[in-house]
């Protein structure tokens, strides 16, 4: 999944999306998430940075990353499909 | 020395959007609220000795709430008599605390008042309402000396009948049902004041050798907002009761207020939280017993003062305990919270926003979140919307102010009702009731030959 490129994230957890206007917070991790997402992690890489720095295992991980990911595309924060 | 870096709390990760223009008029809430413990005792202790869902009742808040009330109509006003509500909540510890706080008992069902004898509440110490009681009953409660209040002029000419056959004079009152500046306007029990039946039914039972006049009873409707319409009752009351006096030079022993009063519960749809616009017992206290000290009732004979207020006594004192269950996302992008605890055991959820918080720490973070029962109905819903933080599968919440009407009113539906303890002043844990079992279903049913 591609996020917009042109999306601002500041280290404060607020996100800005020049296109649309709108404007959205996000807890530490989800800022971490969306980061790495922005820099082109892939999940993988983004499950061992979590599993490696937070007390969680992977499926309750997976669960939540999904979700996560489900709430960008509602959002209109990724970039669509080609 | 070894250098293991220690992992950080999880929390799940967030995006709300962020929705300037429409915000609350009070502002967000910017603390998240826990209760981790009651009376001292930790939620997760309790949950993990009595099982999730779980009633508990503190007996603590009992004593104080109890305290506060009598203080109130105590210091106005110097005959008071307060009477349990056992439909408020029946369960016989509850009932037995009550009592042994000086509250009389206040029935409504013959069931009801079997359990205040067997709770060893003396015949004359037990109000009967209600507009069900079986000549059964009503033999039972004239025996006894209870103090009967007549609901319909079928009840009062049944125990004119039966105080023919019985030896015992039937000590009555009757119900009182009248306009106070409130809608609704409760006119189905009882008799009406402005239309001149409830003179009528007086005047009846003055004119019956056979029954005792001793009390007049109004109960005007439930969470009632507005002390003055306490006021106005009380003076309506009083005034029937000068009536008889002048006409007849009796004079009444009680006049009963019944209950009404409001918790601090919220309503649904009401703008502002229950906390900070409900009535306090002095604010409903001042009402009456100024209605009644400024009436023309003879100062040297002043009626006792009855009091059958229920859910303002123990809704503070009920808390519900439960788990999440699971997390989902709804199609419109809230977040749906499951949690083990249903409508079927929090009655009250059709008409209050009920008090939920989580039962451990959680990060300033939350989300719109709805949150459901496990019910598979879709009307199991405990609260439709919340800003709620991001609790995980097994984490525990408490629901607070349950303590009235949820350990009657709560249905066998689809699960088993669970543990009800009692935290004493010690901080012991009593198991009231027991948690049910399929084996007490079984006992009850019966199957025909034919469908074996």
């Amino acid at each position: 999944m591609n996020i917009k490129k042109d999306i601002a994230i500041s280290d404060s957890g607020f996100v800005f999306d020049p296109t649309t206007g709108e404007s959205y917070s996000l807890n530490p991790l989800g800022v971490e998430i969306l980061t790495l997402l922005k820099d082109g992690d892939d999940q993988k890489e983004i499950t061992n940075f979590v599993l490696q720095k937070y007390e969680v295992d992977s499926d309750t991980f997976e669960n939540n990353y999904y979700d996560f990911l489900n709430m960008l595309k509602q959002f209109n924060l990724t970039e669509p499909q080609a | 020395m070894t250098n293991i870096m220690k992992k950080q709390k999880y929390e799940r990760p967030i995006i709300n959007r962020i929705n300037a223009g429409v915000s609350n008029k009070f502002g967000t809430q910017t603390k998240i609220n826990i209760i981790s413990e009651i009376d001292g005792l930790a939620v997760k202790d309790l949950l993990k000795d009595y099982g999730s869902p779980l009633y508990v009742i503190s007996e603590r808040e009992i004593r104080e709430t109890y305290s506060k009330a009598k203080q109130a109509f105590s210091t106005r006003y110097p005959k008071v008599q307060f009477a349990w509500s056992y439909k408020t909540n029946y369960l016989d510890a509850v009932c037995r605390l009550y009592h042994k706080l000086g509250s009389w008992a206040e029935v409504v069902s013959g069931f009801e008042y079997d359990k205040a004898i067997d709770n060893g509440v003396p015949g004359s110490n037990i109000i009967f309402n209600g507009p069900d009681k079986s000549e059964e009953d009503l033999t039972k409660a004239i025996k006894n000396g209870s103090l009967i209040h007549v609901d319909h002029f079928d009840e009062l000419y049944l125990i004119m009948k039966l105080a023919d056959k019985i030896e015992e004079t039937p000590k009555l009152a009757i119900r009182v049902n009248m306009d106070t500046g409130i809608y609704p306007q409760w006119d189905r029990f009882g008799f009406n004041y402005e239309n001149g039946e409830a003179w009528n039914a007086l005047n009846r039972i003055m004119l019956n050798e056979k029954v005792d006049l001793v009390g007049l009873h109004t109960h005007i409707g439930t969470y009632i907002m507005t002390p003055n319409a306490y006021g106005v009752a009380a003076y309506k009351l009083a005034e029937l009761a000068v009536r008889v006096d002048k006409k007849y030079g009796h004079k009444v022993k009680y006049i009963d207020m019944g209950g009404g009063f409001a918790s601090k519960n919220t309503l649904k749809g009401a703008y502002l939280p229950g906390a900070d616009t409900c009535p306090s017992f002095d604010d409903y206290a001042e009402a009456i017993t100024n209605a009644l000290i400024n009436s023309e009732i003879d100062p040297d004979n002043l009626p006792t003062l009855f009091l059958e207020t229920g859910r303002a006594l123990i809704d503070d004192a009920g808390y519900l305990l439960g788990t999440v269950l699971a997390n989902k996302r709804l199609a419109d992008g809230r977040r749906s919270t499951i949690i083990d605890i249903g409508i079927n055991m929090l009655f009250t959820s059709f008409w209050y926003e009920h008090n939920i918080v989580p039962a451990q720490e959680t990060t300033h973070h939350t989300e719109d979140t709805t949150i459901y029962g496990p019910l598979c109905m879709n009307i199991d819903v405990i609260r439709a919307a919340i800003q709620f933080p991001l609790l995980n599968k097994k984490d525990h919440v408490v629901i607070s102010r349950i303590g009235a009407y949820n350990m009657t009113q709560w249905l066998q539906f689809i699960t088993l009702r669970p543990n009800v303890v009692i935290i004493d002043m010690e901080k012991n844990v009593h198991v009231i009731r027991e948690n049910e079992t399929k084996k007490n279903f079984d006992q009850l049913e019966k199957v025909p030959e034919y469908l074996k």
